[in-house]
């Protein structure tokens, strides 16, 4: 395991908007790391769900678009922290790969813009790149301070593990439950890791979106987790920012942080608070302040 | 009163057999019914159809009745059920075409806010090669309920407060780009 020398990133646009704690916490986690992160240039709209629902071509065109900037650049590794750039980006790939009118269409598109044609550039997920990449057994050495005693449950998802992705297994995917362990994190058995949060359908149809994230949440809290580790900035924002709500609808007292996987993991390799992103919690801020603010006394667990 | 069932006649099969050439149904016509894509769907619950009745109906060329339900917009692209379905079938993608030619035509349930959702987003990355949340998430209430506004705000006010909504209208530089895609009178009404 070796990481590359340097890595392109790929923002997308939840992450200048609600998911900007993945963005502040994947550059801290990385610098910590020692390795650079370059953001892609120019950078348009990976499409997501709602271009695809419009017009196919465009979709891939506009996924294609990211690609062939990745590729002008020369280096070959894309991280796309946000699930569905991450699909957006390997299904543009595999069908440009797999049917030859896709791939025609792209080509002269991005022949007329002007940019070249596609290659090898491997898209790959943070959870990925910390996994294979920097490996348990390194993210282990370089951890710095436990959180002691604290549950958490890791949730992935739905678009990072099928059809496209090779972040983990697509029915039981363990390796953020590793990551986690690695960094001092307890783990609970959680079976609605890739249950899907219903992405846009909060802002839609808002009681079904809601409920489905109530299910998740419910479940987690009875499996015992404290919080939830999430890879993707719309199942955090649908699992933090709807919990007041699901609190007046059940009388539940559900008030759980929902983390990104970068922000445990930045703040186990001595990240700051605020660095991490951490103050942009909206569920849960009290835990969050509890367990992430350095006391002297605990510096010393190390 | 409504006529609840069909006749063969108004089925359009010509149309269901050109499913295949597009990318992800090519199986669809050996679908099995086996309703494993039901079982797995985490949205089948809300759904007037469930994917499999979407699936058989498809089939047999009800093109009315499945560009009309609410199932293909609650759809929210999970793939679960393509991962699992033992025919191969991407049902997400299928679920897609639908949904494309529902906006094309025209046909979909009026204010309801999915399709409007999608459209606004469309037209805003056609534009400007990037998507403000703020802004899609705004124009899809005014042009279905406004009032849903109001139900928003709380949210609204605690994104503000962490730093976490933002106004500004975003895009890319080389806007010139975007004038290479297929035009958007063309693929939209
Ligand atoms: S899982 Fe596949 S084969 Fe089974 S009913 Fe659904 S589409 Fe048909
Ligand atoms: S992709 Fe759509 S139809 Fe398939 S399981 Fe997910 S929500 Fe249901």
């Amino acid at each position: 395991m070796q990481p590359a020398a340097k890595y392109l990133y790929y923002p997308g646009c939840s992450l200048r908007g609600t998911g900007i704690a993945y963005e502040e916490s994947l550059l801290t986690t990385f610098r910590l790391l020692e390795i650079p992160l370059e953001e892609l240039s120019d950078w348009n709209c990976c499409g997501a769900t709602a271009y695809m629902s419009v017009s196919e071509a465009s979709a891939t065109m506009l996924a294609a678009r990211n690609l062939a900037l990745a590729r002008q650049t020369g280096v070959k590794d894309l991280i796309a922290p946000c699930n569905a750039c991450y699909l957006a980006l390997r299904k543009t790939q595999k069908m440009v790969a797999q049917y030859p009118q896709v791939e025609q269409e792209v080509g002269q598109f991005l022949q007329q813009a002007g940019l070249p044609s596609l290659d090898s550039v491997q898209v790959r997920h943070p959870l990925d790149v910390l996994y294979c990449d920097i490996g348990v057994k390194r993210l282990r050495e370089l951890t710095v301070r436990r959180l002691q005693g604290v549950r958490m449950a890791s949730y992935y998802g739905c678009q990072a593990v099928r059809p496209y992705g090779e972040v983990d297994d697509p029915h039981e995917p363990t390796r953020m439950d590793e990551i986690l362990r690695a960094v001092g994190v307890e783990v609970v058995e959680y079976p609605l890791k890739t249950k899907c949060c219903g992405g846009s359908l909060t802002g839609t149809i808002h009681d079904v979106g809601v409920r489905l994230n109530y299910i998740l949440l419910k479940e987690a809290q009875r499996r015992g987790a404290q919080a939830i580790v999430t890879i993707c900035p719309l199942c955090q924002f649908n699992l933090d920012a709807y919990q007041s709500k699901i609190r007046k609808q059940t009388g539940e007292p559900i008030d759980m942080p929902i983390l990104y996987l970068t922000q445990v993991v930045g703040w186990a390799l001595g990240g700051d608070f605020r660095e991490l992103g951490l103050h942009r919690a909206i569920s849960g801020r009290k835990l969050v302040e509890q367990w992430f603010t350095v006391r002297k006394e605990a510096e010393t667990y190390v | 009163m409504e006529r609840q069932i069909r006749y063969q006649r108004e089925a359009d099969l010509a149309w269901a057999h050109s499913f295949p050439q597009n990318p992800g149904c090519e199986r669809l016509l050996s679908c099995i019914q086996c309703g494993t894509c039901s079982a797995t769907c985490p949205l089948a619950l809300y759904m007037d159809l469930t994917p499999r009745q979407v699936i058989a109906l498809v089939r047999e060329g009800f093109r009315e009745d499945v560009l009309r339900s609410k199932t293909i917009w609650l759809c929210a692209s999970c793939y679960a059920c393509a991962v699992e379905c033992p025919q191969n079938i991407s049902i997400t993608d299928v679920m897609y075409r639908l949904k494309r030619e529902a906006i094309a035509s025209g046909i979909y349930p009026k204010r309801f806010p999915i399709p409007v959702l999608a459209r606004e987003f469309y037209e805003m990355v056609r534009r400007r090669g990037r998507n403000s949340e703020f802004w899609v998430v705004f124009w899809m209430a005014m042009r279905t309920n406004p009032l849903v506004l109001l139900s928003m705000a709380r949210t609204g006010w605690e994104l503000w407060r962490t730093g976490r909504m933002s106004l500004r209208l975003r895009g890319i530089q080389r806007r010139g780009d975007l004038q290479y895609l297929p035009a958007a009178s063309k693929e939209v009404d």
